[in-house]
Parts: structure tokens; sequence; C-alpha cells
């Protein structure tokens, strides 16, 4: 691909998108499901307990973790404190410098990062096995002693100053913020979760170090763990690695919100040819008991790829985009059904129009007992295809945990799908789906969009 | 391209990373032990065993792609390949899609310029049915007018949420375009959009005709199976298909260039500028290739992540930049390009950029590139390749495109050998070689403020 040759190209894809993908992602973790293969072992060490896979067909051993709390949690003027943090854990700790930790890792061939959202702080280590020690002490350097020294802290800063000023470049990014905001207009679901040039400017290194001892603590971690290590060798290095953590932080939480959604139509004005749409209305929460019901009415109107109702209306028959989907997305604190669409701005009222009508018309309609066969067939066969490497089924083991979804739910997760009845998905097409409610930010020059906030 | 979702893009993406850091294998062992056949239509079989989860991948790759493309007819491999799914008289219009995700698969296809490929991950047991649907589509399918037209609509919408949607990537289309001034890749794979406009059903499905045929194409099964299971399935499947009078491909040289290019544009949408400079270099299977692996410890070296030497010199030490990472993709039919790109600091200009990199390149062309250096960028380039064994898509991917530009899969497979044996002198051959500022465009993507106070 000509464009991932470039910077340019490459640093807005891989950053730019963020906030609406990193939800989906989230979404897509919580429906996976079990693989027979795969045997979950609890590991306790140190304080803390590890969710193990053990496979020992490759000599390698990947590492995710959350610590509850992210973004949301930033001060409303501090917004970016947590993504600064995270990307700062990996630039110098106890006495190596940045240059220093970033050789080590280089020269081990271990792969180090920490990134934030809106309700966690993660972290990721993939090493060889040969170097597990030292990965795991790197860890421990990064999550206990980081520097914070001046020179990183400059530089940091200055990316994601950069990389909020590159967000307004990307129309995607742009309306999916402006939903966020109208959505959430007093909370903290509704500030970009990287910050601004502003608010990242106000953010000091006492801040920064005042983060790791009140957030990085023993009561908010979890941690799933797949490779070639035994629970023994786990236990052991568990214990070598988080014992230190502090058992537990400051008990801040972000508030529960009914997102402020009610039919409005937001425009955003923005000089490219092809208008980005973000759709959504109230969702289900992660435990609400309807959510699997709610996971097959999402997946027969807009996530079921290429067979979806919204796929099959808005793109096969019509043409009028090349990209368009909803799904649950359900945060920590409140609930939406989100969706997106993009296309010339000419036919962007159109677009709408079919949008709308199709939420009415399962909304109205329901689904019928073949749409539900194949949407169970497609959930529950399609699961152990999220197994199929090292980093994702060690990210569906964070997921599990943060979603407190029990160490058993890959084996319970295809029964729930099955139990789910024709009864239930209708109850929530017409109790859950609301198309007068169901509101729109369109960024771009849209023609036949009518605003009306 | 991809087809559909952004996905595909995501594959494509995806895949460039892996193979710039490419395959991996710890010291000398080989990288994914594929097993391979041949069967008697010419249909090419690579089987990649992972027995991790009760799954497969199945990959058809075409060796044809936007490069293969006449004048005047840019777009049309990856137009065909959004109308690949509109069915033939044994599946109907959407069945293919419909009957994949009934059963619980994943799919979804993409397009460059050397290769066209679609693939689906199925439960093993689902294997027989996607090759059954995959061999069907390879020569019966159906399209009308109709279609046609709608599908080029999806098209142009994917061109402007790629492309036109972002100015990064439409000045990147003209860079390709200046860079070559005799290779069909200095087309955009999606095509231009006036000549996506005037494609015609005729010259889709001749274009179809044409290239796609049992004898053209490289069959990928990755995941739970075994090469035995894999050959039986192949044959019933793919077996009855005829070979075809497929075209040799052009083997089209891109003549010595003695003009560095220069190409700027503003757009009042630019938030972040940015700067690349853009080589011709040889590939993997191009020119002189015996440079690729050398090349790819240069790119490493010089911007490969936080410990390289732009990034240390231009981002750490002196504060000029943002980014600064070198790409090399050395699995090209065709030229490679060797392509180092920044993202300056707020404030900083690009001309001050240009110099710093000019710099950079005139110590390493004047003194060489350190031994420790070449020393740590091998080791991680050959841990790679052990992480690369870890997915049961990433060995698809890289060996079917692998084959898909006449690569071997023994060139695959030595690799991690070939690149520990690269010295430091030959890094500095191929640095001095390549980076030349004759084949040569540097680009830049200014905001139109910038723009304005420069012209004042």
């Amino acid at each position: 691909m000509n464009t991932a040759n470039r910077l340019g190209g490459a640093l807005r894809r891989a950053t730019l998108s963020v906030a609406l993908f990193a939800i989906l992602a989230l979404v897509l973790l919580s429906m996976a499901s079990p693989a027979h293969a795969v045997e979950v072992q609890r590991v306790t060490g140190g304080g803390v307990e590890a969710w193990l896979v053990e496979d020992h067909t490759n000599p390698i051993i990947t590492v995710r973790l959350a610590f509850r709390g992210g973004a949301a949690l930033d001060p409303a003027d501090k917004s970016g404190l947590a993504e600064m943090v995270a990307a700062l854990l990996d630039e110098g700790a106890g006495d190596l410098d940045s240059t220093a930790f970033h050789e080590r890792l280089e020269d081990l061939a271990i792969s180090l990062s920490f990134d934030a959202d809106l309700d966690a702080v993660s972290g990721k280590v993939e090493t060889l096995s040969d170097n597990r020690d030292a990965a795991f002490a790197l860890l421990r350097q990064a999550l206990t002693a980081p520097r914070f020294d001046a020179e990183p802290v400059a530089r940091v800063r200055s990316q994601l100053q950069a990389r909020a000023r590159a967000v307004l470049e990307d129309p995607d990014a742009v309306a999916s913020q402006a939903f966020f905001a109208m959505a959430f207009p007093d909370h903290p679901y509704g500030r970009p979760a990287g910050g601004t040039a502003d608010s990242l400017a106000a953010i000091s290194v006492k801040d920064l170090q005042a983060f790791v001892p009140s957030r990085l603590t023993k009561d908010r971690l979890v941690i799933g763990v797949v490779g070639d290590v035994t629970a023994d060798e786990l236990a052991a290095l568990l214990q070598r690695t988080f014992a230190d953590l502090p058992a537990q932080g400051d008990a801040a939480a972000v508030a529960d919100v009914e997102p402020n959604i009610h039919g409005q139509t937001v425009v955003v004005p923005t000089g490219a040819p092809q208008s980005a749409i973000v759709f959504g209305q109230r969702g289900l929460a992660r435990d609400d008991p309807d959510f699997y019901a709610a996971t097959v009415l999402a997946h027969i109107l807009g996530s079921g790829p290429f067979t979806s109702r919204l796929y099959q209306e808005v793109r096969e028959q019509r043409g009028l985009v090349y990209t368009v989907y909803a799904s649950l997305a359900p945060l920590d604190r409140a609930a939406l059904i989100l969706g997106s669409a993009g296309t010339v701005n000419d036919r962007a009222g159109e677009t709408l129009k079919v949008i709308r009508s199709v939420w009415s018309d399962i909304a109205r309609n329901g689904v019928d007992a073949s749409d539900l066969a194949d949407a169970k067939t497609y959930l529950t066969g399609s699961f152990p295809l999220r197994f199929t490497s090292s980093g994702r089924i060690a990210g569906i083991l964070v997921s599990m945990q943060l979603e407190h979804l029990g160490i058993d739910y890959l084996d319970r997760r295809n029964g729930l799908i099955e139990a789910v009845t024709l009864d239930d998905v209708n109850r929530l097409a017409h109790g859950l789906l609301a198309p007068d409610s169901l509101a729109f930010v369109v960024a771009g020059a849209p023609v036949g969009v009518e605003a009306n906030n | 391209m991809a087809k559909r979702s952004r996905a595909g893009l995501f594959i494509v993406l995806a895949l460039a990373a892996i193979l710039a850091l490419l395959p991996a294998g710890q010291g000398s062992a080989a990288v994914f032990n594929p097993e391979t056949f041949t069967l008697d239509n010419g249909l090419q079989v690579v089987v990649i065993p992972n027995h991790r989860t009760p799954v497969v991948t199945h990959m058809i790759w075409y060796k044809v792609g936007a490069a293969d493309e006449q004048t005047g007819h840019s777009g049309i491999a990856h137009l065909l390949e959004h109308l690949m799914f509109k069915g033939t008289p044994t599946h109907g219009p959407g069945e293919f899609s419909t009957l994949v995700s009934r059963n619980g698969g994943q799919e979804n296809a993409f397009t460059s310029w050397d290769y066209t490929a679609y693939y689906q991950s199925v439960a093993k047991d689902r294997l027989p049915l996607v090759m059954e649907l995959e061999a069907d589509r390879m020569t019966n399918l159906v399209l009308n007018d109709e279609q046609i037209a709608s599908e080029k609509e999806v098209v142009l919408e994917e061109r402007r949420q790629r492309v036109e949607n972002d100015p990064g990537a439409i000045l990147d289309i003209y860079a390709d375009a200046t860079l070559f001034f005799n290779h069909p890749y200095r087309r955009p794979i999606i095509g231009w959009e006036n000549e996506i406009r005037d494609l015609a059903v005729a010259d889709v499905l001749a274009f179809y005709r044409r290239w796609y045929a049992p004898n053209n194409a490289i069959l990928v099964v990755a995941g739970d199976v075994t090469a035995d299971e894999v050959r039986s399935l192949a044959e019933r499947y793919y077996g009855g298909i005829a070979r075809a009078d497929t075209p040799p491909r052009a083997n089209i040289q891109e003549p010595p260039a003695k003009t560095p290019r220069r190409i700027e544009m503003s757009d009042p949408r630019v938030r972040q500028e940015t700067w690349s400079r853009s080589y011709i270099a040889p590939s993997a299977v191009y020119g002189a290739r015996e440079l690729a692996d050398p090349l790819e410890v240069l790119a490493y070296v010089l911007g490969g992540g936080p410990s390289s030497l732009l990034y240390r010199k231009l981002v750490v030490e002196d504060g000029l930049a943002d980014q600064a990472q070198v790409s090399y993709e050395a699995d090209m039919r065709g030229p490679a390009q060797f392509v180092i790109g920044v993202q300056p600091r707020e404030g900083v200009s690009l001309a001050t950029i240009e110099s710093a990199v000019d710099a950079v390149i005139a110590d390493v062309i004047a003194a060489g590139v350190g031994s420790e250096d070449v020393v740590r960028a091998k080791r991680r380039l050959q841990a790679e390749a052990v992480y690369a064994r870890d997915s049961i898509s990433d060995g698809a991917q890289v060996l079917g495109r692998a084959l898909a530009i006449g690569m071997p899969v023994a060139h695959v497979e030595g690799w991690p050998a070939r690149i520990a044996a690269v010295s430091a002198d030959q890094v500095n051959a191929a640095a001095r070689a390549v980076l030349d500022p004759g084949g040569s465009v540097t680009a830049l993507l200014r905001s139109e403020g910038e723009q304005q106070a420069a012209a004042q």
C-alpha cells in the first residue's frame, strides 16, 4: 500500500481514528469467547493475580495488563495526563535513562509499551522466553520507578500535542470527538482522552510523579499472560515484578452518566470531500442481563461484517459508502450503540435517511428466525477466530477481568449466545432501538443535512 | 487496497510492518517451515501447520495487481477485487459472504501493485466449504452493468475515505507518480478517478479471464491442518479447473534517474506538517537484489525505532522533530522504495528538518554506521522472525506475498540466516548505492499558514 510508506499516512492511520476504534476493539473482545483449546489458569504472586494460558509451541511470552481507571479520571484542565504518563513509562526508569532503557529493550528484542484509554491504563510486553527475567525486571522498573527526565517529558509532550493537532485533520476523528462532546457534555467522557495542546501544556512533572503511586496500584491491576511459561514460573515472576506496587491508591472513580442523546444532528464543517458520519444512541451496560441479546441484535443491525442490514441497504443496494457499521459500545460508566459511515458530501442527506430507516424498520418490525439463526452461527462459530495469536488471547484475558466475566467465561460464552431467543431480540428491537433519538454528527460539508441542536 | 472494510487496509499495513521487520527465526533457523506442492493445473499450494486453535486461514493469491493494468485502466485490479463478491451461476449475488458468515467465518480481500488476494478464516471443518466457494469464483464470475455501476460508487467512496480526505495520502500518491518515470508503480493502486469511472463490464471481465487461473494463483492454507489434508481437498476443489493461457507478466525496468525531484502541497486542512524523501531501491527480486538484506538492516539502524540514528539525532538530541522513521519493503516485484519520513516539532521549519536529515545521511555515507548499531539491528530483526511464527495468519501473508512476486519459499526461510551474515561494510555499501539524490523525491506537506509565511 503506497500510503503506508510515508510517515504522514502511517502516523495518521496509526493514531487518529483511535477514539472510535479503541472502543470498538473493547467490544469485540468482550464478544470473544471460548476456544475449547484454551485453558485459563489463575496464578498469584506478589499480591496480584494473573490469568495464564500456557503455550510452549514458540519460545515467546506475551503479557497484557491494565490498571482500571483511565483518561476519564484526568483533571479537566489536565486532560491527557493518563496518556502522557503511559507514554513516559518506557522513557527511562531506575538507573536507566531513556536512551539506555530503549537500548536495553532493543538489545534483548523486548517490546514494552503503555497506553491509556478512557477507562484504563494498559501495558504490553512481548519477549523471547530466554529474556523473560530481564523483560519482567524492566516492566517492574517502568511501573515503580519511572524517571520523568526533562528531555523525554518535553519530547513526549510535543508528540502528544502533535497527535492532538493531527486528530483535527482526520474527519473521522473530528466527528467522533464531537459526538462524545455532545453525548457527554458535563462528563469526562466528553473530553478527548489524548488531551489538547493546552491541557497537555499544563501537565507538570509533579503531576506525572503523583500519578504513579496513586493509580498504578495492585487493587486496580489485571494481568493476562500467554506463552512459554509455567504457572510456577509465572508466580515467581509476579512476586518479583509486582510486590512493590502500592496495595491501593486513591479511590477516585468516574460517575455513571446517561448519554445526552435525543435525536440531535450536528454538523462540524471541514474542507473534506467526504462527510464523516458518527451516529449513535443509548446502549446497554456490559453487565445488563440483556447484553447477549443486544449483541445478536447489533450483529443483525450493523456489526455483521458484509451481511448486516446497514451494510446491505447503505452499501450494497445504494453504493453510498465504503464503510458503514454500528455496534454496542459499553463504557465503564455509560453505554452506547455507536456507528460510523462515510459518504461524498452530496449524498450525506440520503445516507442519514437510509441509516435512520434501517433503524426504524428493525425497531418496528423486529427480526425473524432466520436472522437470529444466522447471527448465532456467526457469533458462536467465529469465536475461535479470536484466539489466533498470543497478543489477542492475552488481550481477551485482560478484558474478561476488566469486565468481571469470570475465569470460566470462555466455556460459557457460546451458551450465553445460544440461549438468546427471538422474543429477547425483538423485545430489545422494540424497546432499545430508538430511531427518533438516534443522533448524528457529520464532519464535512454535507448536503441535505439539517443541523438541529 | 482492501475490498471492503478498514480491516482490509489494516491487514495490508500490518503485513507491511511484518515485512519491514520481516520473517523471523532464531539464529539460522527457518521461519515458517511450510510444505509446498503444485497441482497438475499449475496451482501452487503452501501449507503452514499451526495447531494452537482449531482454525484455518485459507487464502488465494493471484499473481496480478495494479502494476499489471493496461494504460488507461488504472484501478481495474482493485475494482475486480470488489466485484469478485458479486456471484456466479452456482452462488448468486451476496451468497458468498452470507455462507461464510453463517458458518462463523471472517473474510476479506486486498489488492496491491503486485498481487490480489482473497482470504477466509474459519473453523477447520469448514475448509471444504470455503475452498468450494473460492474455486467456483476463480473462473465463474458473473457481472452486470448495474452491479459495476454501484460498486464503482463504493470504490470512489473508498478513494475519498483513504485518499481525498487525507492530505498526506494525496501527497503520497503524487510522490509515487513523481518517483517512477517508467514503472507502473507510478499509478495509484486504487486508480485515477476518471479512469475508474470509465471502466466497463467488458474491461473487467477481460482482465479477469486474462489473469485469474489456477496456473497464475497460489493457495495458502495456515492453521490446524496437515499438508495431506490440504492436498486432497485442493485436488478435489481446485484440481478440476483447467489451466489457462495466461500471458507472462511484463518486467518493466525503471531507468537510472539523474534528477532529484521535489514536490510540495499545502492544504488548509493540514495541522501537522511532514517531510519525506523516497529513494528508488533494489528489492529482493529486482535490480541489485544482493543489497536487499543490507538495506533492511540499514532501514532499522537509520530509522527503525527510538534507538535509531535519525530518531536519536532529530527527535531526542536536537529536539527538531516529533517523529523520524524509515521504511523499506524488500518484497516488491519491481523497484522498492527506501523512505525517510519526519514530522517536525511545532515551529520547526521543513527546511531545518531537511538540513538535519541531509547531515545524518552525509555522515552515514562518509563515516558509515557503527558496528554496534548493526549488531543490535540484526538481533532485533532475527527476533522478529521468532515472533512472526506466533500468529496463524502472519506466515500465510508473508509466504503468499513472496510467491506472488516470484520469490522462492527458500528465500523467506533463509532470511534469518542471511540477516545474521550481513556485515557493517555491506550496510554501508548499500547506503552509498541507494541514498543517491538522483533517484529520489522529496515531498513536503505544508499547512496553508506556513506556505503564506514562506511566500512573504
